[in-house]
């Protein structure tokens, strides 16, 4: 149900809202229209009507002689046909008028809570019905939330309980229901997913180097045994052949050994035209004299720097920046001063 | 014939003795095996074989026509020798070496050499490492260190050690250029080539967009589809067959020190070739050639820049000197090195260099279209900043 009405009062204030809210409240409690009773008794046709269609072959709903010698004396409906004795049916009268339901819902609409959603009922019961009960039911305002956001927008969760009186007028069960008056969302045409970069493929000998860049570490790995120091990464130290290690975190400086500028193919997750660069990392100042000369030697973007920076030999600063939410990369800042090319 | 007993004895050993190939295309319209199928019947045919007298195949990784399936469809029956050779272009020397070192020991009688692919209309090589993620297996894990900041195709590989290249020894973009003018000079003149009737101007080459700065369009090699077979057997038996033998005087294959599949930026050098070096040490020592014995040249030419620095891995010139070297039209027919006569990759096809090791056979029968003037020698080479391999052909005498 959609109320086209272009006339929606909007609450700006707390103030306005709680009056509102207030007002709302005081239809918790009033009964809904007039007492409804049922078009038919309690009968045997429709309860086996219903256990077919559901499958239910418990003899105390069909079975007069079985259901004699059960607890219960005789057939009795299932308890949760309780609603159906006292539906309306498809050419019953509709509720009408300008009762407090309604006028509730003209509340509700006039702050543009105009559409709705069934969400759940609870019954309860009494006792179990018998053939020839007769019920009424008598429908009041249970509750009315506060206003709540979901997925489907914002509004209020209004609950009716609906209660079920035999013709004695004793309780025999109750229901209540809940919908969901709200303010429809607005329609977001779903987010374009944000094109990434592709992703390092990682194996045992690579991905703590990777890990450790995700922790804004730039590493270099080095022998544990004779201190040489390798990269990339790898899983032997081609001097001695051990297999441990210590990452060498190293400084975020370095120069430009070579560089190139990729306009063609252009992929998706990248800026074209796009400089990349290959650093000769400045050595570890931890590792100094067990390195030696080991080169250290990276693949890295540019960043904050004109491409007329670009040159071999140029000094550039390293900074770690995040790509994606789940990537971590290195980029090369070009220290235009420091230009030695 | 001097051929050092010492070391790699391959040379002198066996021959190429037949040749075929499919049209060349950028859209074959057919399965990759259909190719492989036709290039390696026509190979068997010129050899004036039977297929049934074909006992090995070798072929490339990373290939859609198992041996196998072309064996079946060809109808070729048994084999005693299947091998397939990996690094991409790097294989294409390496079949024959390959098929070589199996007929001189025995092993095979007669082996055909072949690849064949859709690498236009189908999977294209020069799209390079683009998946997210890549696939976490040691060989894609190469290229961890490069992909995650764009670094992602052959051509932006290249293009890297053509900058260090450019910086040490002032080789500039026009240089890089000549390769292309020479080679598309070549296309011309051969009806086989894509490029066929379409020569171009060291002009037009800088005109060409940017691909990676700093190589142009036309600094890159075609994408094609095709496929290129080779017959190898015996010295002794290609001397009883049709054509005039293409004599494998020396065939090598070769990982330089530091050696990563085209992404070798770790050396202490980056602006060399040093997996081409061990294939031309052994070409030259195994042979006891020398550039000078060459007369024409198959330089392996998916990019420009690489064959400037090949003409220095074996010798032509020093360090740094190609860009001289190669000045004044010296690439050209006529020139003191005609290199890529067919067209190359750049003008003819790019079959993975399989198209070359078969111009270099026509240049040793004097059927090219392009033919140089007394070939005694020609020297062919395979993909470069990979693994690789080399060979030199030459006339049977």
């Amino acid at each position: 149900m959609t109320n086209t009405s272009p006339s929606i009062i909007v609450d700006s204030t707390p103030e306005a809202k709680a009056a509102f809210y207030a007002e709302l409240q005081t239809y918790v409690g009033l009964e809904v229209g007039e007492p409804t009773p049922g078009p038919d008794e309690v009968n045997a046709p429709m309860i086996r009507h219903l256990v077919e269609a559901v499958g239910d072959r418990n003899p105390i709903y069909t079975n007069p002689e079985l259901a004699a010698d059960s607890i219960h004396g005789g057939i009795v409906a299932p308890p949760t046909m309780l609603q159906a004795w006292v539906m309306r049916g498809i050419d019953g009268p509709a509720r009408g008028g300008n009762g407090p339901y309604e006028k509730m819902n003209q509340l509700l609409f006039s702050r543009g809570f105009t559409s709705v959603l069934g969400t759940n009922s609870e019954q309860s019961y009494k006792r179990y019905l018998r053939p020839g009960d007769h019920l009424t039911m008598r429908t009041v305002i249970d509750s009315i939330s506060d206003e709540k956001t979901t997925g489907l927008g914002t509004g209020h969760f209004v609950s009716t309980r609906q209660d079920y009186f035999d013709a004695d007028d004793q309780l025999v069960g109750s229901m209540l229901f809940r919908i969901f008056r709200f303010k429809p969302a607005a329609k977001v045409p779903p987010a374009k997913p944000q094109p990434r970069r592709p992703r390092p493929a990682t194996t045992y000998d690579n991905q703590w180097w990777f890990d450790e860049l995700g922790e804004g570490r730039l590493c270099a790995q080095a022998c544990a045994n004779c201190g040489r120091v390798r990269f990339p990464t790898g899983p032997m130290c081609p001097s001695c052949h051990s297999r441990s290690y210590d990452k060498v975190e190293l400084p975020l400086s370095g120069t430009i050994h070579s560089f190139v500028v990729a306009h063609y193919p252009q992929v998706p997750g990248f800026d074209y035209p796009l400089p990349i660069v290959l650093v000769d990392m400045d050595p570890s100042t931890s590792h100094i004299g067990k390195l030696g000369n080991d080169r250290v030697r990276m693949i890295m973007n540019t960043a904050d720097s004109a491409e007329s920076a670009l040159a071999v030999g140029a000094r550039v600063r390293i900074e770690i920046r995040a790509t994606d939410p789940d990537m971590k990369l290195p980029f090369a800042v070009i220290d235009p001063i420091g230009a030695t090319s | 014939m001097s051929i050092n007993r010492r070391g790699n004895q391959l040379g002198g050993r066996a021959a190429i003795t037949g040749i075929g190939a499919t049209e060349f295309s950028k859209d074959s319209g057919r399965s990759e095996m259909s190719l492989a199928s036709e290039a390696v019947a026509a190979a068997i045919a010129d050899a004036g074989l039977k297929p049934c007298d074909i006992d090995g195949m070798v072929t490339y990784s990373a290939d859609n026509n198992p041996d196998v399936e072309i064996a079946r469809h060809v109808g070729i029956g048994a084999l005693r020798h299947f091998s397939r050779v990996h690094y991409g272009g790097g294989a294409a020397c390496g079949t024959i070496v390959q098929a070589a070192m199996a007929v001189a020991t025995g092993v095979a009688d007669a082996v055909v050499c072949y690849r064949a692919f859709n690498e236009r209309s189908g999977r294209r090589f020069g799209a390079g490492v683009q998946d997210i993620p890549i696939a976490a297996t040691a060989e894609r894990a190469q290229f961890s260190w490069t992909t995650p900041s764009g670094l992602l195709t052959p051509a932006s590989w290249v293009a890297m050690v053509a900058r260090r290249y450019m910086h040490l020894y002032g080789a500039t973009s026009q240089d890089f250029g000549r390769v292309a003018v020479a080679g598309r000079k070549h296309a011309a003149n051969n009806p086989a080539a894509w490029f066929y009737n379409e020569p171009i101007t060291l002009e037009e080459h800088q005109a060409s967009r940017w691909i990676v700065d700093p190589l142009h369009l036309l600094d890159c090699c075609q994408e094609s589809d095709g496929g290129q077979a080779l017959v190898v057997v015996s010295a002794e038996r290609a001397r009883d067959l049709p054509n005039t033998p293409a004599l494998i005087v020396a065939g090598a294959q070769g990982a330089g020190d530091e050696q990563w599949t085209m992404t070798s930026f770790f050396r202490d050098d980056i602006a060399q070739l040093p997996e081409m070096k061990v294939v031309a040490d052994e070409l030259w020592t195994s042979s006891g050639l020398t550039p000078a014995d060459i007369q024409t040249a198959i330089l392996y030419d998916h990019f420009t820049p690489y064959v400037l620095m090949q003409l220095e891995e074996f010798g032509f010139c020093g360090r740094g000197e190609a860009k001289d070297y190669i000045a004044d039209g010296a690439l050209e027919i006529g020139g003191r090195l005609p290199i890529n006569t067919h067209g190359g990759q750049l003008g003819e096809a790019y079959i993975h260099g399989m198209n070359g090791i078969a111009e270099a056979v026509r240049q040793i029968r004097g059927t090219s279209v392009n033919q140089v003037d007394n070939v005694v020698n020609v020297l062919v080479s395979a993909g470069t900043g990979v693994p690789t391999s080399g060979l030199i052909l030459g006339v049977d005498r």
